[in-house]
Parts: structure tokens; C-alpha cells; sequence
């Protein structure tokens, strides 16, 4: 296990150096990848020219000269994420050919910090899924047990990490969709609060709830990365302020609540009894666990599946066939639409954009749509009533451990999946995702995960809790 | 409580018009059963949201966003890159189907 802080303290004693690292990194890649498929394409040379220039500049480096805190750490980038010159593909047939003509923000600025960007991960199409199997190309493998699922829809970036093929990855969190495969693939991965990160660059999926994170070794490396692209950007008018929301102070010791009723027969009794096991060593450690009614935020995957796909209807509408990506034939206009979204887009999708234009057509839209927004200020409400007396919510990341691949074929038992994390996007606030040891399946030992929920803009109190609570558990390497 | 919503072949095929996707019979099939399961589903909803008489749908909170009324990249700085991505051109102009038909 690297970690990015390891990886600069090394750079800077001179133990090893950019190319000899992202040398390493791309050999690990040419000799497992192939049966994991983390990646959709590798930027080789550009990977290797950039660790040249960074090895250079660390060799020339003045003893007091202040470096670039990303210098020469490569990274894999989510596949719905825009890098200038490289293709942009969201794993979709959609846009297989399309050319990033842009950066994103929180590309310009990793690069900007000295990040080095190995290669696009691959995902569910569009970010559409919690398995990585509906990436148009092909399906990746967790590396723990490759007949299982990484999670998603960021499993590429999260296989990539735990298969050692890059320090860290970046994801989107759209219902959950850094924090599951962090939690499937032994990782932390965290979503800041709504509007902290930039979405410029960012495809969009549904554009109330999206937000970039990233998915690391440990709470250290995630805070490192978050800082970096974090911040406002007159390109997303939904970034907000450091003063758009009262300071969330970080303590000594925190109370954690639990939703004990959110903890049906539906969570896996091992994923249950490692959980309350953790509940045991907080309580152990000096912090305080209490017990908590959360009604409305157990109900939220409803609401999430009217809202979100909702937004899917209307963010995947300029896919049509008519300024860039795939198009297909037809003898008129409207058949050149139909057609080319009828081949340029996967199951998945249409069934998400299906069920948008339902809960958005007349006679409908205010028993879905309104209901749903209705029941998603109830929730709001509930958290800023429940953050009065907790610092922390404590929720597993999902009710099982990784399944096998193919294994899910129902939509709705999959979309059960996103129960703990989804409520996180509705109301906005940050969650982030810690292992939580491993689990016996099949002689194999499976990952799992440990949700903490904070109030908005609390993502440092995350932070400071993953540091004194999970990082403070590792050994040091 | 859960209510059964089925969706019939007319109105998955009225969702296909609307969302300009052609779709197969194969397809249409399919999405009458998943569909009609993921709707039943959600409609949980009315009873969570309740029969709240103050509860107006508003999404999310509300700020103005503005920005200096300033040119904010140089002249043809993208127009290359994006004409390379359009599936038809002809010269610096994307071409499109006509839509007007000639008597």
C-alpha cells in the first residue's frame, strides 16, 4: 500500500523518484490489468514525460523552495471527467470517439498542484450504476476476488487503487458512487458536501446531487486531494463559499448517533457485527455513540429514484446525434434522434431516462417530482434537528460486501444497494467511507465499510475523525 | 403502503417517443415489467411526503449567482477542437437535416 504523503516525503529525501515510480506503477498496470480492467485507456507516454519534468524539478529544487504538493503523484481519473486532448468517453457508446476539447477545474488543478494522470478509469455508463458492469466496453473485476464486482459506478477508480496500479483515484458521487466501491474495494472514499467541488468539465448526471471525491489509501492522502480541487470556481455556480454554511467545528472526542432502526434484516449479519464492533471501539476510544430516529432518511431511496433519474432525463437530453459524439442515421431529424440515442446508449440509461420522463410528464410530475422534493426538505429538516445533539451519523456504506458479477440482474434489488449512501446526496451534506476489515465469502476476504455523516460543510470534521479514528489504526509503512 | 402502477406497452412506447429513443419490441417488453416495479416503488413517496399543506415543492435553496458581463475566452479559441467533434460540417458551420420540406 502507497500512499500519496509516503510518496512526496520520498521525492524530497531523494529515496526514489517520479519516473522510477511511475515506471513501477505502469509495469503493475501492463501485468494486471488485464484481468481486472480498471482502466479504459493509459496515457503511457504522457505519464512518462510529465515524472521526467517532475524528477528534474525535484533534483534542481532549492533546499527551501516550496514544490507543487502533488508533485509527480500519479492519479487515475474517472472516465466522465475532461481532460484536454484525451477521450472523454463516460464508458458509453455514446461519446466512444469524443475528445475532451477542455479541462475540467478539478483536472486544471491537480494539474496545477503537479498530479500526474495515468490513465481513465473506467464505469458504469454515464456514472450509472453500483457495479462497473454497465460500462459499454467491459466490466471490471475487484481485485480482492475477481469474480466479484468492484462496486460503482466509480469501480475503476476504485480497483485501480486496491490493485496497487496508482496511490489514488478520482470518482463522482451522484447516490454513493465513490463511497460503495471504496467500501467494496478496502478504500476510503469520500463525498464532500454539496457545491464544494467544481462539476465544470464534470459530465452531468444529476446535477443536485453530483459532487467529485476522491478515493485513497488513507484519510490523510483523501483530505490532500479534496483541499486541491475543492474551493470556488466562477465555472459552477453551485460552488459555494467558506462562509455559505456556519463552521463545523472538529473535537477531541465526537458522540456518534446510529439509526438503529435503518439496521433491518436487509444489512448482511457480518456487515452488522462488524459494525457494531466498531460501534464497540468508538465508544472504547473516548467518543460517545448514541442511538437516533432518522424516519425520513431511511425513506430516501425513493425519493432519490424519482429525482435523480429526473435530472438523468434532462442532462442526457443533448445527446442526440446533432453537435458531437455518436449519430446514427435517419430519414428525417426526429429518426436521427431516435436512433442514435437508441444505439448510442445502454440499458441502464434508458431505463433512467424512461423513468425521468415519466415522474416529469404532465398529470405526474407533482405526485413524483413534488413529493419527492417535499420529502427531501423533511430530511433536510431532520438532519439539522438531529446534528443538534450528534457530530457524526454512523451508518454501514452498504448492507453487503461485494456480490459476484453478474449476480444482480433486477434493477430494483440493485438500486437497494445505495440505501445508506443516497440520502447523503439528497440532503447535500459530506459522507465519507472507511474500511472496516474484511468479511469471509467463498475462502475469500471482502472488504467492507463504515459510513460517517457529518452537517454541511463539515467535511474537515470527517477528515479530522478518519485521522485520529481510521489512519491512527494503520501500521506505518 | 405499496401501490401497484403497471405501465402497458402504450405508455412505455409513449416514453420512448417522448424521450427520442426508438425501442425495440424486445425492449419494450422488458421495461413494461422493470418499470412498472421501480414506479410501484417510488410511489411510496406520497406517503412519506405526507398531506403537509405548507409543503411546496422547492428545490433546493434558492441565491442569485452573477457574474462580470465580460468576454471570458479569446476568439476561435475552441472553435477548432469543437468542430472536430461535430459528426457534420461544412466549412466553419455545423450541418444539420432540414426540417422545412419544399413543396
Amino acid at each position: 500500500m502507497n500512499t500519496i504523503t509516503a510518496l512526496i516525503t520520498a521525492y524530497k529525501t531523494g529515496e526514489t523518484t517520479p519516473t522510477a515510480v511511475v515506471s513501477a506503477y505502469l509495469d503493475v498496470i501492463a501485468a494486471v490489468d488485464s484481468g481486472i480492467n480498471a482502466f479504459l485507456a493509459v496515457y503511457k507516454d504522457e505519464a512518462l514525460a510529465a515524472a521526467a519534468t517532475a524528477t528534474k524539478r525535484y533534483a534542481t529544487a532549492a533546499p527551501d523552495e516550496v514544490l507543487p504538493p502533488l508533485l509527480g503523484i500519479p492519479l487515475a481519473i474517472k472516465n466522465n471527467i475532461l481532460i484536454e486532448g484525451q477521450l472523454a468517453t463516460a464508458a458509453s457508446k455514446m461519446l466512444e470517439n469524443y475528445t475532451a476539447t477542455y479541462d475540467a477545474t478539478i483536472i486544471q488543478r491537480l494539474r496545477d498542484a503537479g498530479a500526474i494522470f495515468i490513465g481513465a478509469a473506467n464505469l458504469d455508463e454515464f456514472a450509472m450504476g453500483g457495479s462497473t458492469e454497465n460500462s459499454a466496453f467491459r466490466a471490471t473485476h475487484n481485485p480482492h476476488d475477481l469474480d466479484r464486482v468492484p462496486g460503482g459506478s466509480s469501480g475503476g477508480s476504485a480497483a485501480a487503487v486496491a490493485a496497487d496500479m496508482v496511490p489514488a483515484a478520482i470518482g463522482t458521487d451522484t447516490g454513493g458512487s465513490v463511497r460503495q466501491p471504496a467500501s467494496f474495494c478496502g478504500l476510503v472514499g469520500f463525498k464532500p458536501t454539496y457545491g464544494a467541488v467544481s462539476r465544470y468539465g464534470l459530465m452531468a448526471m444529476g446535477s443536485s446531487l453530483d459532487q467529485a471525491g476522491p478515493l485513497t489509501n488513507t484519510t490523510a492522502d483523501a483530505k490532500l486531494l479534496h483541499d486541491i480541487m475543492s474551493g470556488l470556481d466562477p465555472m459552477d455556480a453551485t460552488t459555494i463559499a467558506p462562509d455559505t454554511y456556519p463552521t463545523v467545528e472538529t473535537k477531541d472526542t465526537y458522540t456518534f448517533g446510529v439509526p438503529r432502526s435503518f439496521l433491518t434484516e436487509d444489512v448482511d449479519a457480518d456487515v452488522l457485527a462488524a459494525f457494531d464492533a466498531h460501534v464497540e471501539s468508538l465508544k472504547a476510544a473516548g467518543h460517545t455513540v448514541v442511538d437516533i430516529d432518522l424516519p425520513m432518511f431511511e425513506a430516501g431511496l425513493a425519493a432519490y429514484y424519482i429525482v435523480m433519474p429526473a435530472e438523468v432525463s434532462s442532462n442526457l437530453a443533448r445527446y442526440d446525434g446533432i453537435r458531437y459524439g455518436f449519430s446514427a442515421s435517419g430519414d428525417d431529424l426526429l429518426d436521427v434522434y431516435k436512433n442514435t440515442r437508441a444505439q448510442g446508449f445502454g440499458a441502464e440509461v434508458k431505463r433512467r431516462i424512461l423513468l425521468g420522463t415519466h415522474v416529469l410528464s404532465a398529470g405526474y410530475y407533482d405526485a413524483y417530482y413534488g413529493k419527492a422534493e417535499i420529502v427531501r426538505r423533511k430530511m433536510r429538516a431532520e438532519l439539522d434537528q438531529t446534528f443538534k445533539t450528534v457530530d457524526i451519523i454512523l451508518t454501514p456504506t452498504a448492507p453487503t460486501p461485494a456480490f459476484k458479477l453478474g449476480e444482480q440482474s433486477d434493477p430494483l434489488a440493485m438500486y437497494r444497494q445505495d440505501i445508506f449512501t443516497v440520502p447523503v446526496n439528497l440532503t447535500g451534506v459530506p459522507a465519507i467511507s472507511f474500511p472496516l476489515g474484511t468479511v469471509d465469502r467463498d475462502g475469500k476476504a471482502l472488504p467492507i465499510g463504515v459510513q460517517y455523516i457529518a452537517p454541511h460543510a463539515g467535511d474537515e470534521r470527517l477528515f479530522d475523525a478518519g485521522v485520529k479514528i481510521y489512519d491512527s489504526s494503520l501500521s506505518p509503512k | 403502503m405499496l401501490i401497484c402502477h403497471h405501465m402497458n406497452r402504450d405508455e412505455i412506447l409513449h416514453l420512448g417517443e417522448l424521450s427520442r429513443i426508438a425501442l425495440t419490441d424486445q425492449e419494450v417488453s422488458t421495461l413494461e415489467t422493470e418499470l412498472s416495479a421501480i414506479v410501484s416503488y417510488v410511489s411510496t413517496v406520497t406517503d412519506i411526503a405526507g398531506d403537509d399543506a405548507d409543503a411546496t415543492p422547492q428545490v433546493g435553496a434558492r441565491y442569485n449567482v452573477l457574474r462580470p458581463d465580460v468576454v471570458t475566452n479569446e476568439p476561435d479559441q475552441y472553435t477548432q477542437a469543437m468542430l472536430q467533434e461535430m459528426p457534420k460540417t461544412r466549412g466553419r458551420q455545423l450541418q444539420v437535416k432540414r426540417i422545412l420540406k419544399t413543396n
